[in-house]
């Protein structure tokens, strides 16, 4: 008898007088807060990621390229590694930064983004009652090695359209075949006497532009 | 009204001031109170060490003893407990062994009838200002079995705040165990006495004459602690302190 | 279990050494009442805590009542999305697996997760045995390795470390292992850090192959989730070309929809964030399989008996196997707070261990028959549990267990003389005023037995001058007083017709 036969009959060895137990009562709530208010659902966002220690800024369209620049530059980079379908417009103005394109013909090596200062990208939403950035490698955010390995990742949020209030309101609008990585704040331990601090093996410094 | 007493079998052979106590008070307050005699111990020790089927002549010794009295009041949250929590356990399991329903119906006719002192006091009585007067500074520690099975909340606070001259101190860290857990006290010898070091430490820090507790058999751990280290604080039962009034006032040593 | 705890001396044993470490003991205080304080904030920003407890607790147990169709879906989702699955009756077999999994790649270095799974199964033993070395990248059980230590605490193994012991682990041991710590060193939490990041790095560029657990299993979808903090979790899953997953059965949940209930409380529970930083989702290869260049191109869950399906037999003791490990319970408990995470001889130490680790052990041996005791019964640990794990009942339960073992001939026999007092109040009388009368003769400490660990921290109670019993008699004769009116309300005072109970004499 194989490991897999032996478990499943001990399985239902074990189960066979058990009873049928309650049924799963879905009574919690949707969110909580009020998803019609979606200024107050972005606002909640933001101050849960600044909570978290990501650094939260607004924009428009038309400032966004910009604001891109002057992050990257802040930030001393002088590489950015960009994945595929972000909108070439968004590092127009990143004078003097180098474009490390990642693509499905010469992708990226982790060794090769480790010698990359930043990225950019976009997101598949963002969940505002918990501070959550969700990637799913779709276009404009790349395989998830991208969003890993470089110190600095900028994050940018459509927030018309990509922010929800809860887990609840997140969790079907997600495609579980993906690869969904779940960002909230910059990498962070509670290893040390069970306090917060953040900076491990992530980016340490994570910049996310809510797009108006 | 007429209630039964359920002293429990600490507080009948060691710390009788908390019965008497509990008998005065409610005779105070116009409860007419009886003490069935035939009366002993709900089986807690038995139970809690594993002894479960010890614990069964007990159970349906406590459901006959009791069986008339529309109220069992007991001063003590964990023998409240045991009966209301643990006594449908037993019965459920008895069940599940295909021993009968006797114990199964024991403990539903008993549980639900069994309240502790402060639920006497608050939710059948209605009262708060029991009139009592205790002119001491008073700490209060929450037994676990009152604060977490039973859900007395702020009965007991409310209790003593309303007691004349009392100065309540607020205990930091109230809700952690005060480590006597029954023979948890003597198999765990260390880390109990440990707990109760912390315990007795913070009842000192806040300048209390007095640690009253509801639960005599913590405050029998805690009493030990105290003398041990001859330490200016004293461990009372809270129907003491709601049993002394101008007249009759508490006393070390009065039995009550 | 690991050979690392063969061996182990019973809880009270262990527990007094902790107790009288005043480093440990601070250390442990510190942390686990930082912690316990941020829990009560975090779990009371959310208004319906109770209906998601409950409706985590009811998921837990529709999984557990239909475990075989569950697996059986997910084994059928993650080897349609490319993965293959692995089951393991025991450790042995889950070691076997893994370690020729990691030699079919011919690497003889991994890069592992934490996981309670590994822990329990003692997999970097196992490997070791086998020539495969392998590195642990989260920062405590860096910690916990580079010490040559074991962990105590499920979320952080190292909490019986300082910031002032680690920098000093830090500094003695990286350079033995690896890129050596840098120089000058501060113990600040930050620098810790930022020492841990660059000793790792060059593991993680490097390694081709990773081992982690999961903190659950989507049936439905064929997904593994891992919930983490430092994104070491994030390097290992993503960077090495094989990814094996070592997960416990009771590790997988339904639907996806589900979730939505566990990644609310988890966070909430264990690191009391709203959501912890970083979470990975994966189901199989993906959908570009693995040609996407996005992580592993081969990927092995192997599915974890090792004594579950015991506990799942346990009426009572099968609850247990709703723990999603978020260690809310150890960092509540009185217990786990004075005696430490060792003490426990397990992986899995505080009161979820005292429950888990004698189901999945039995009770043979001195330390596992000793764990059901090491509780005060106090309920910390229920009342914060999010999945409503009765955690007094079971100790209670396994109590029984192990009370019906050879050994407790002289406890029976007492607990059976004291059953037999109690049926014969007469009796009991009669003892009560022998006891009360002869209470001068009494010492306040006795040298030995059950007294005697009563003595060593307490006085013994002073008896009375007479039992309660003997002043009812006295007090029944008295007149009855009049009642006195006090108090702000008028207690109801119906008469009731005189009843005499049976058992009044
Ligand atoms: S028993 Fe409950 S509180 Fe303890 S680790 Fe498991 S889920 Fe968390």
């Amino acid at each position: 008898m194989t490991s897999r036969d032996a478990i499943l009959d001990r399985i239902r060895a074990a189960l066979a007088a058990a009873p049928e137990p309650e049924p799963v009562v879905r009574d919690y709530r949707v969110a909580h807060v009020p998803v019609d208010d979606h200024a107050a659902v972005v606002d909640l966002l933001a101050g849960n990621l600044a909570d978290y220690r990501a650094h939260v800024h607004r924009c428009t369209e038309p400032e966004l390229p910009g604001l891109l620049a002057r992050l990257l530059a802040d930030h001393g980079s002088r590489s950015v590694a960009v994945p595929p379908g972000l909108p070439a417009s968004w590092l127009a103005q990143a004078d003097g930064v180098e474009r490390v394109p990642d693509d499905a013909e010469a992708p990226l090596t982790a060794q090769r983004l480790d010698g990359v200062d930043s990225v950019v990208t976009g997101c598949r939403l963002a969940i505002a009652e918990t501070g959550t950035l969700v990637l799913d490698a779709g276009p404009g955010q790349g395989r998830r090695v991208l969003t890993l390995v470089p110190d600095h990742h900028v994050c940018v949020v459509d927030t018309a359209r990509q922010v929800v209030a809860s887990l609840p309101q997140a969790l079907p609008r997600l495609d579980p075949t993906r690869p969904l990585t779940w960002i909230s704040g910059p990498s962070a331990t509670s290893d040390i006497e069970l306090d917060r601090v953040e900076g491990v093996h992530g980016p340490r410094t994570l910049d996310v532009v809510l797009l108006a | 009204m007429r209630v039964a007493l359920f002293a429990t079998c600490v507080n009948d052979a060691v710390l009788p001031r908390a019965a008497i106590a509990t008998v005065r008070l409610l005779e105070r307050l116009g409860v007419e109170v009886d003490f069935p005699e035939q009366q002993s111990c709900c089986g807690q020790p038995q139970f809690n060490t594993g002894y479960r089927l010890l614990t069964e002549p007990l159970v349906l010794r406590m459901a006959r003893v009791f069986e008339t009295y529309p109220y069992v009041v007991t001063p003590s949250g964990s023998c409240a407990a045991m009966v209301r929590d643990n006594y449908p356990r037993i019965g459920a399991k008895a069940r599940a062994e295909d021993r009968g329903e006797e114990l199964a119906e024991a403990a539903a006719s008993l549980a639900p009838r069994v309240v502790e002192l402060t639920e006497f006091l608050v939710d059948v009585l209605g009262v708060t200002d029991v009139g009592a007067h205790f002119p001491h500074r008073v700490t209060y520690h929450p037994s676990c079995h009152g604060l977490r099975v039973l859900g007395l909340g702020t009965r007991p606070l409310a209790l003593l705040r309303a007691v004349k001259d009392l100065e309540l101190l607020e205990l930091p860290g109230a809700e952690e165990c005060c480590g006597f857990g029954g023979t948890f006290a003597v198999k765990n010898p260390d880390v109990s006495a440990a707990m109760g070091a912390d315990k007795v430490a913070a009842a000192l820090s806040t300048g209390a004459q007095v640690l009253c507790g509801a639960d005599n058999s913590c405050l029998l751990h805690l009493d030990g602690m105290v003398r041990r280290r001859h330490a200016p604080l004293r461990t009372v039962h809270l129907a003491e302190i709601l049993a002394a009034t101008e007249t009759t006032p508490w006393r070390p040593g009065s039995p009550a | 279990m690991s050979s690392a705890y063969l061996g182990m001396p019973a809880f009270p044993q262990a527990a007094k050494a902790a107790t009288q470490d005043a480093r440990l003991r601070a250390n442990l205080r510190r942390a686990t009442h930082t912690i316990r304080d941020k829990r009560a904030r975090a779990v009371g920003e959310l208004d319906d805590w109770a209906a998601l407890r409950e409706a985590g607790r009811r998921i837990k147990d529709q999984t557990l009542r239909h475990l075989d169709v569950y697996l059986l879906q997910l084994e059928e989702r993650v080897t349609s999305a490319g993965g293959t699955v692995h089951w393991a009756a025991d450790a042995a077999e889950a070691n076997r697996i893994v370690a020729e999994l990691v030699r079919a790649t011919g690497e003889s270095e991994v890069v592992k997760v934490k996981s309670m799974a590994t822990q329990e199964i003692g997999l970097n033993e196992a490997l070791a045995e086998a020539g495969v070395t392998a590195y642990e990248t989260d920062l405590a059980e860096l910690i916990v390795q580079l010490g040559d230590d074991l962990p105590s605490h499920i979320l952080v193994p190292a909490i019986h470390r300082n910031r002032g012991e680690i920098r000093d682990i830090f500094v003695e041991r990286m350079a033995r292992w690896g890129r050596p710590a840098p120089e000058g060193l501060t113990d600040r939490p930050a620098d810790l850090a930022e020492a841990a990041r660059l000793h790792l790095r060059e593991k993680f560029l490097r390694a081709k192959v990773a081992v982690s657990g999961a903190n659950f299993m989507i049936a439905e979808t064929g997904t593994l989730v891992v919930v983490e903090s430092e994104g070491n979790g994030r390097m290992c899953l993503t960077l090495p070309q094989t990814l094996i997953s070592v997960v416990g059965i009771e590790k997988v949940l339904p639907t996806w929809q589900d979730l939505e209930v566990f990644l609310q409380f988890l966070p909430r529970s264990s690191t009391a964030e709203r959501m912890n930083p970083y979470t990975t989702m994966w189901t199989g290869l993906g959908p570009g399989g693995a040609a996407d260049g996005d992580g592993p191109r081969a990927f092995h869950l192997v599915l974890l008996d090792n004594g579950r399906t015991d506990t799942l037999a346990d009426e009572i003791g099968r609850q247990v196997l709703r723990c999603i490990r978020c260690s809310a319970c150890l960092n509540v408990c009185p217990v786990y707070e004075r005696a430490g995470g060792h003490a426990y001889g397990s992986p899995y130490p505080g009161p979820i261990g005292a429950v888990l680790t004698p189901q999945l052990r039995g009770t043979g041996s001195e330390v596992d028959a000793s764990l059901p005791f090491a509780s005060s019964l106090c309920g910390a640990c229920y009342e914060v549990c999010p999945v409503a794990i009765d955690i007094p009942e079971v100790l209670v339960h396994l109590r029984e267990q192990v009370a019906a073992q050879p050994g407790h001939a002289a406890e029976r026999a007492a607990m059976r003389a004291a059953t037999w007092l109690f049926e014969h109040p007469a009796a009991l009388a009669a003892a009560e005023r022998t006891a009360s009368a002869t209470r001068a003769l009494h010492p306040r400490t006795l040298p030995l037995g059950p007294a005697g660990a009563w003595t060593q921290a307490r006085d013994l109670p002073r008896l009375p001058a007479e039992p309660f019993r003997t002043w009812w008699k006295r007090h029944r004769a008295e007149p009855p007083a009049a009642p006195q009116s006090t108090g702000t309300s008028q207690p109801p005072t119906t008469p009731q017709p005189p009843t005499t109970p049976e058992s009044t004499p």
